[in-house]
């Protein structure tokens, strides 16, 4: 028996994805000409799939800062930050992190994954209770392969069914952490943070959120959805990552707990692995200032979230809950979704293919992520391509199409 | 409430997941004879946590396969709650 075969069902889904055309997990950029626009195939192609929310990755200031840190620090630190020790860079945005999201302490990781998967599976000790979201991204999953605690999920987003849940662990002793995202990423609909937060008071467990596809895009400041529903005293732990707003890549947490100290030499996702170069967090510490400063951005943001999400809804798409710069269109089967997708690729847009089981109720997915960079022309564009395609598969009916723009 | 009552019920919980999969038996292997993937698996748990109004970390369902060992578990853990 090969070593590979247990894997011979995603070999054939894998090759089913592959056979309608390009592949959705393995396209290729010739080129990237803007936050916004890339060239795909010798076609120039309006990207709608990069989480790149205030389309910082070209920001000049930022790139500018980068390419002066590469210059002064070389090309990588070659090693973990307990063992090969921290540049000034590092702890100038550890700093800036924790000053941005008014808490006292602040770490960073390599990647948003690994800030979940240290931060959960560090503060779940074998005594503790992890609850996590039914709708959880990977990661937050694989942090409870990663822990010792004993793992319940709660009904996504349904504050009183957390409440059950947390009064089954009531006598069983031990500290209780409950896990929860910002804007989910498959369907952009918004944690009920609020309710989520007096549940979790109620039991005197700890919270968690991970901001990474709200930071940067939700609240006055950018701080998340923490900040919009005025509830960041009472959420323990933010965990977060550069890889969306802020246009890099690292991920991060930020807390107001004693002994903060204790995870940089107690959480093997931090200490086992090498830390961001200076040029990555150099770009990272002047975005975090434009995220600071972002609000003119946001509201763009919001304003062509809006725009996208109203008009994909007023086509006849089925669209989730919530207009949230993650704007995804449901489909009725994985076959369709992956011919939607591949039409869309060839008329020049990229967006996202989200397949089962990385989806929600086994969901088929087109999943869009709207940019503060978009200008309208390209947001209708993307509306009308998906009604073109919508309409040519039968996904929506001409009768159907409420009149928008 | 004795191992066969919390079989019956987990053939229940199980026939509604498999839209009508017929033949489930306390000998059913969970996983590989109803091609259950992961996910359904973790919901079928979430609805035995409501009937028998227990938590069943995730942990517990990693050595189960069988219906019958399944039962065994919630048993257990029924046990854990009344002591
Ligand atoms: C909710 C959520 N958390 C964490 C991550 C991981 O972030 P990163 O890409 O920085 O590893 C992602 C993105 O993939 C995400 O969607």
């Amino acid at each position: 028996m090969g070593i590979l075969d247990k894997f011979k069902d995603l070999r054939s889904a894998y090759d089913d994805v592959k056979s309608a055309g390009s592949d959705p997990f393995s396209v290729r950029f010739d080129k990237i000409l803007s936050p916004t626009e890339g060239i795909v195939a010798g076609k120039k192609t309006i990207l709608l799939g990069t989480n790149n929310y205030l389309g910082l990755t070209f920001d000049k200031q930022s790139v500018e800062t980068a390419v002066t840190a590469l210059r002064e620090n070389g090309t990588g630190t070659t090693g973990s930050r307990i063992a090969n020790g921290s540049y000034g860079w590092h702890a100038r945005l550890e700093r800036d992190l924790a000053a941005f999201f008014g808490r006292k302490h602040a770490m960073m990781f390599t990647t948003g994954y690994q800030a979940n998967l240290g931060i959960i599976a560090t503060l779940a000790g074998r005594d503790d209770h992890l609850v996590i979201d039914a709708d959880s991204h990977a990661c937050i999953y694989d942090a409870c392969k990663l822990t010792p605690a004993p793992v319940t999920r709660f009904k996504h987003n349904d504050p009183d069914d957390l409440r059950t849940r947390l009064r089954r662990l009531k006598n069983k002793g031990g500290n209780v952490i409950v896990v929860t995202e910002g804007i989910f990423s498959m369907l952009g609909d918004k944690a009920p943070l609020k309710e989520i937060v007096e549940v979790t008071k109620e039991f005197g467990a700890y919270l968690i959120v991970d901001e990474a596809h709200s930071m940067g895009v939700l609240g006055k400041h950018g701080r998340g959805l923490a900040e919009e529903c005025g509830v960041e005293d009472d959420v323990d732990f933010i965990v977060g990552t550069f890889s969306k707003s802020l246009g890099a890549i690292g991920g991060f947490c930020v807390s107001n707990i004693d002994d903060f100290d204790l995870l940089k030499v107690a959480c093997r996702p931090y200490m086992f692995t090498a830390s961001l170069p200076s040029s990555v967090v150099a770009s990272v510490v002047t975005s975090l200032e434009k995220v600071k400063n972002g609000e003119l951005l946001r509201e763009k943001l919001m304003g062509n979230a809006r725009r996208l999400y109203d008009g994909m809804a007023a086509a006849g798409f089925s669209v989730g809950p919530d207009a949230s710069p993650v704007v995804a269109v449901q489909l009725p089967s994985p076959e369709m979704a992956i011919a939607f997708w591949n039409a869309l690729l060839n008329e020049g847009l990229y967006v996202n293919l989200a397949l089962p089981p990385a989806t929600p109720a086994n969901m088929c997915l087109l999943r869009s992520s709207v940019s503060a960079a978009h200008s309208h022309e390209q947001i209708d564009q993307a509306i009308a391509l998906f009604t073109k395609i919508g309409l040519a598969f039968g996904v929506i009916e001409p009768e159907r199409i409420a009149s928008f723009g | 409430m004795d191992n066969a009552e919390i079989e019956t019920v987990i053939v229940t919980e199980l026939t509604t997941i498999t839209n009508g999969a017929a033949g489930i038996t306390a000998e059913t292997n969970i996983v590989r004879d109803l091609s259950l993937d992961s996910l359904a698996v973790m919901d079928l748990v979430m609805a035995l946590e409501d009937h028998f109004d227990i938590s069943i970390p995730l942990d517990r369902i990693a050595e189960t396969e069988t219906v019958t060992q399944l039962a065994g578990v919630v048993q257990s853990l029924q046990t854990e709650v009344e002591a």
